[in-house]
C-alpha cells in the first residue's frame, strides 16, 4: 500500500497535481486570511458591504464635467462622468502625442541635420523628466502664472488666462455634423486617396465657413459664452501628451527604419516615385509593426490620466479614490470600482487594437 | 572643407529643407534670447528671501537655500554621512557587477542582497550605535533612490518567478501567473499606491500596522514586477529549446537545467528592457509624493509653499526636471554599458 503511493509520488503527474495543489491552497489561504482581516476590521469599524450607496445621492460638486452634473445626481452617475473627463482627457493627450510624436519623428528622418538634433533633444528631454514633473511645471508654473481674465492673452477668437482656454463655440449643431461627415470620410476605409485628402479638409473648412461662432466675452471678473478648458484639464492634456510624444517619436522612426531597404530598392526599380513608395510601399509595412507598441502608449496614457488627482482634475480616481472616499467611507467598493474600471477601458481598448491589428496584417498578406 | 558643403547640402540643398532649417532658426531665435535672459543673465543666486530676486529673473537662491533638502528631506543634518555611503555603497556595488570579470554573481547578490540589508541599516540606524532615524524622515532625491532600488531588487526574482510561472505546463502556476500579471499592468500605478494607503490597513489584522514607506515599496515592487516577468518571458522565448534539452541530455534537471542554462543566457538580451524598466521606475517614485511621502517631487511641493519664497514654480519644477533628467540619462549610459559588457563576456567565453 505504502510503496503502491510512493511509486505514485515519483510520477510527474503526482508532482504537478502536489505542485500545483500547494499552490492552489497557498493563494486561497491569503484570500482567506484577508477576507477575516477585513471583516473583521469592518466589524469594529462599524462598516458594512455593499454597491448599494451607489444609488444614493451624491452632494459634491464636480468642477469640471462634459457630461450634466447635479448635486442631487447618485454616486453611481458621478462614476459616469468622470469617467468621461478620464476619456476626455485621454483622447485629448492621444491627439496631441501622436501629432507632436510623428512630427518629432519626420524631423529625425528628415535628413536635415539640424532638424534631426533639434527633435532628438526634444524627444530625449521628454522621455527622461517624470510625467507628473511634467504636469506640475504646466499648471504651477505656467498656467498659474497666467493674466487674470481682465489682461487676458487674445490670440484670433481664442481667450487664454488663468482661468483656462476659452475657445468660440458653433451656434449650430450643424457644426458638428458637417465636420464629423468630414472626419469619417478621413478615417473610413475603402475611400480612394484623392477623395480623402481633398474631401475632408473641405468639409472641415465649409463646417466652419458655414456656422456663426459664439465668442467668449469679458462680463465682469469672467468669460461667458464659448467653450472653457479649464487649466488643470490643460496642464493634463500638455504634460502627459508631451511625456509620451517622445516615446511615440521612437516606435514611428524604428518601424520606418525597420522596412526591409530591399523593398525601398524594389519599389524604386518597378519605377514608384518617392512619395508613392512612401505611401504604398513603407507605410503599410511600417504601421504593422508600430499598431502593437502604440496600443501600449495609448493604454499608458490613460492610464497616466490618473496623474490628475495631483492638481485636483476630477478624473475617476480624484473623483472617487479622494472625494467619494472620504464621503462614505466605502474604501473596499471605491477601490473595486476605479482598479475594474480601467482593466475594462484597457481590455476594451487592447481589443479593439488588436482586432484592427489583425485586419491590416491580413491586408498586408494579401 | 567637402565636409561643410556636404553638411550645407544637407541644410539648405533643397527648398524644403531650406525652408525647414530657416523656419527653426527663426524659432531659436524667438525662444533661446528670454529663455537665456530669464535662466542666466538675470537670475539671482544670492539673495536671503523672493524679495531680494530679480524680478524677470529666475530667483535660484531659492534652490540653493533648499538644496539640502531637496537631496536629503528631513534626515537629521548630523546623520546625513549615513544616506551619502548608503549612496555611495549602492553605486560602488553597481560599478562591481559593470567591470567584475569573474565572479558576477557573487557581485550580483552583493548588489541586490547585500546593499539593501548594509544600506537600511545604515539608513534606519537602530543598531550598531547609529541613531535611529524615522523613516518618515527619509526624503528628497535619497528617498527616490531608495524606493526605485528597493522595487528592482525585489521586482527582478518576482518578476523571473512570474515569467517562469507564465510559461509553466502547470495549468494552476500558469493562470494564476498570467493572472496577477495582466492585472498589474492593466491598472494605474496611483490607483494601486491609493489602494495600498486605503485597503492595507483593512487586510492586516487588528492592530498591525504598516509602515507607509515600506508599504509604498511593497506597492512599487509588485507593479514592476509584472513588468519585470514580461520582458524576462520575452527574452526566456529567445533562448534557442535546443539549449534546455542539451542540458537535459548532460544529466542536469529540469529546474537545473532552467536555472542555469536558460535563464542566463535571457538576462543577457533583457538587459535593455531591464533598464527601460528601472529608468521608468525611477521617474515613476516621484507619484509618492501624491499619496503622502516627501520625496524629491513631495519636498519641492512643500517648498514653494513657504512663505519667504512663494510664487517659485518654475524654479523649483525646473531644478527638479533637470536633476531627473540627469539621474535617467546615468541610469540608461550604465545600462549601456552593462549591455556592451554582458555581450563582451558572452563572446570571449564562445571563443574558449
Amino acid at each position: 500500500m505504502i510503496a503502491g503511493w510512493a511509486r505514485w509520488l515519483r510520477t510527474g503527474s503526482a508532482r504537478a497535481a502536489l505542485w500545483q495543489g500547494a499552490a492552489v491552497l497557498a493563494a486561497l489561504g491569503l484570500i482567506a486570511l484577508a477576507v477575516a482581516n477585513a471583516s473583521d476590521n469592518m466589524a469594529r469599524r462599524n462598516i458594512g458591504f455593499g454597491f448599494g450607496f451607489l444609488l444614493s445621492p451624491a452632494g459634491f460638486d464636480i468642477p469640471y464635467h462634459l457630461l450634466p452634473w447635479e448635486l442631487t445626481d447618485t454616486y453611481g452617475y458621478a462614476l459616469v462622468v468622470s469617467l468621461a473627463n478620464t476619456l476626455f482627457v485621454s483622447v485629448l493627450a492621444i491627439v496631441l502625442a501622436s501629432a507632436l510624436g510623428l512630427l518629432q519623428a519626420l524631423m529625425r528622418l528628415s535628413g536635415n541635420p539640424l532638424a534631426a538634433g533639434t527633435a532628438r533633444g526634444v524627444v530625449e528631454l521628454a522621455r527622461n523628466t517624470p510625467q507628473l514633473v511634467l504636469i506640475v511645471f504646466w499648471y504651477f508654473a505656467v498656467l498659474q502664472a497666467l493674466p487674470v481674465p481682465r489682461a487676458s492673452l487674445m490670440v484670433g477668437g481664442a481667450v487664454l488666462n488663468v482661468r483656462g482656454l476659452f475657445l468660440p463655440e458653433p451656434a449650430s449643431a450643424n457644426f458638428y455634423w458637417i465636420a464629423g461627415a468630414g472626419l469619417l470620410l478621413a478615417i473610413l476605409p475603402r475611400v480612394p486617396w484623392r477623395v480623402r485628402l481633398l474631401g475632408a479638409p473641405a468639409l472641415l473648412a465649409v463646417a466652419i465657413w458655414s456656422t456663426a461662432w459664439v465668442r467668449p466675452e469679458l462680463r465682469g471678473f469672467n468669460f461667458t459664452g464659448g467653450v472653457r478648458l479649464p487649466p488643470e484639464l490643460l496642464a493634463l492634456t500638455l504634460g502627459i501628451g508631451l511625456y509620451t510624444s517622445g516615446f511615440i517619436a521612437e516606435l514611428v522612426r524604428a518601424s520606418i527604419l525597420g522596412v526591409a531597404p530591399g523593398q525601398l530598392e524594389a519599389a524604386r526599380s518597378l519605377g514608384l516615385s518617392r512619395p508613392r513608395t512612401m505611401r504604398l510601399v513603407v507605410l503599410p509595412q511600417a504601421l504593422l509593426t508600430l499598431i502593437p507598441p502604440l496600443t501600449s502608449q495609448y493604454l499608458n496614457i490613460i492610464k497616466s490620466s490618473t496623474l490628475g488627482a495631483a492638481i485636483a482634475f476630477p478624473e475617476v480616481l480624484q473623483i472617487f479614490a479622494r472625494t467619494v472616499l472620504n464621503q462614505s467611507g466605502r474604501a473596499i467598493e471605491v477601490m473595486v470600482l476605479v482598479l475594474g474600471v480601467f482593466l475594462a477601458v484597457n481590455l476594451l481598448v487592447s481589443a479593439a487594437m488588436n482586432r484592427w491589428n489583425r485586419r491590416l496584417a491580413r491586408q498586408g498578406l494579401r | 572643407m567637402k565636409r561643410l558643403g556636404t553638411v550645407l547640402r544637407a541644410l539648405v540643398g533643397t527648398p524644403g529643407n531650406a525652408a525647414l532649417t530657416v523656419a527653426l532658426l527663426a524659432l531659436f531665435a524667438w525662444v533661446v534670447p528670454p529663455l537665456w535672459h530669464w535662466a542666466i543673465e538675470a537670475a539671482t543666486w544670492d539673495a536671503a528671501s523672493r524679495r531680494g530676486c530679480a524680478a524677470d529673473g529666475a530667483c535660484w537662491a531659492f534652490i540653493r537655500a533648499r538644496i539640502a533638502q531637496f537631496f536629503y528631506g528631513r534626515y537629521p543634518i548630523a546623520e546625513r554621512w549615513r544616506a551619502d555611503l548608503a549612496v555611495v555603497l549602492l553605486l560602488a556595488a553597481l560599478l562591481g557587477v559593470m567591470v567584475a570579470r569573474r565572479r558576477r554573481g557573487a557581485a550580483l547578490l552583493a548588489l541586490l542582497l547585500g546593499v539593501p540589508v548594509v544600506g537600511g541599516t545604515l539608513l534606519a540606524g537602530g543598531v550598531f550605535g547609529l541613531a535611529p532615524v524615522n523613516t518618515a524622515d527619509w526624503g528628497g532625491l535619497l528617498l527616490n533612490i531608495v524606493l526605485s532600488f528597493t522595487a528592482v531588487a525585489g521586482a527582478l526574482p518576482l518578476g523571473i518567478a512570474l515569467a517562469f510561472g507564465r510559461r509553466s505546463r502547470l495549468p494552476a502556476l500558469r493562470w494564476g501567473s498570467t493572472a496577477l500579471v495582466e492585472f498589474w499592468r492593466g491598472v494605474p500605478l496611483l490607483a494601486v499606491l491609493f489602494m495600498g494607503l486605503v485597503l492595507l490597513p483593512l487586510v492586516l489584522p487588528a492592530g498591525m500596522t504598516v509602515d507607509n514607506l515600506v508599504r509604498a515599496m511593497v506597492v512599487l515592487t509588485l507593479f514592476s514586477s509584472a513588468y519585470m516577468a514580461e520582458v524576462v518571458r520575452g527574452a526566456l522565448q529567445g533562448v534557442p529549446e535546443g539549449q534546455y534539452e542539451a542540458a537535459l541530455a548532460l544529466g542536469l534537471h529540469g529546474a537545473q537545467a532552467k536555472l542555469l542554462v536558460v535563464l542566463p543566457q535571457a538576462m543577457r538580451t533583457a538587459i535593455p528592457g531591464i533598464v527601460n524598466i528601472v529608468v521608468d521606475l525611477f521617474k515613476d517614485t516621484t507619484l509618492v509624493s501624491i499619496v503622502g511621502l516627501f520625496d524629491l517631487m513631495g519636498v519641492v511641493n512643500q517648498s514653494l509653499k513657504d512663505q519667504a519664497w512663494l510664487g517659485l514654480a518654475a524654479e523649483g519644477y525646473v531644478f527638479a526636471a533637470a536633476l531627473f533628467f540627469g539621474c535617467c540619462l546615468l541610469i540608461s549610459l550604465a545600462g549601456g554599458a552593462l549591455e556592451r559588457q554582458f555581450s563582451s563576456a558572452s563572446r570571449a567565453s564562445g571563443r574558449r
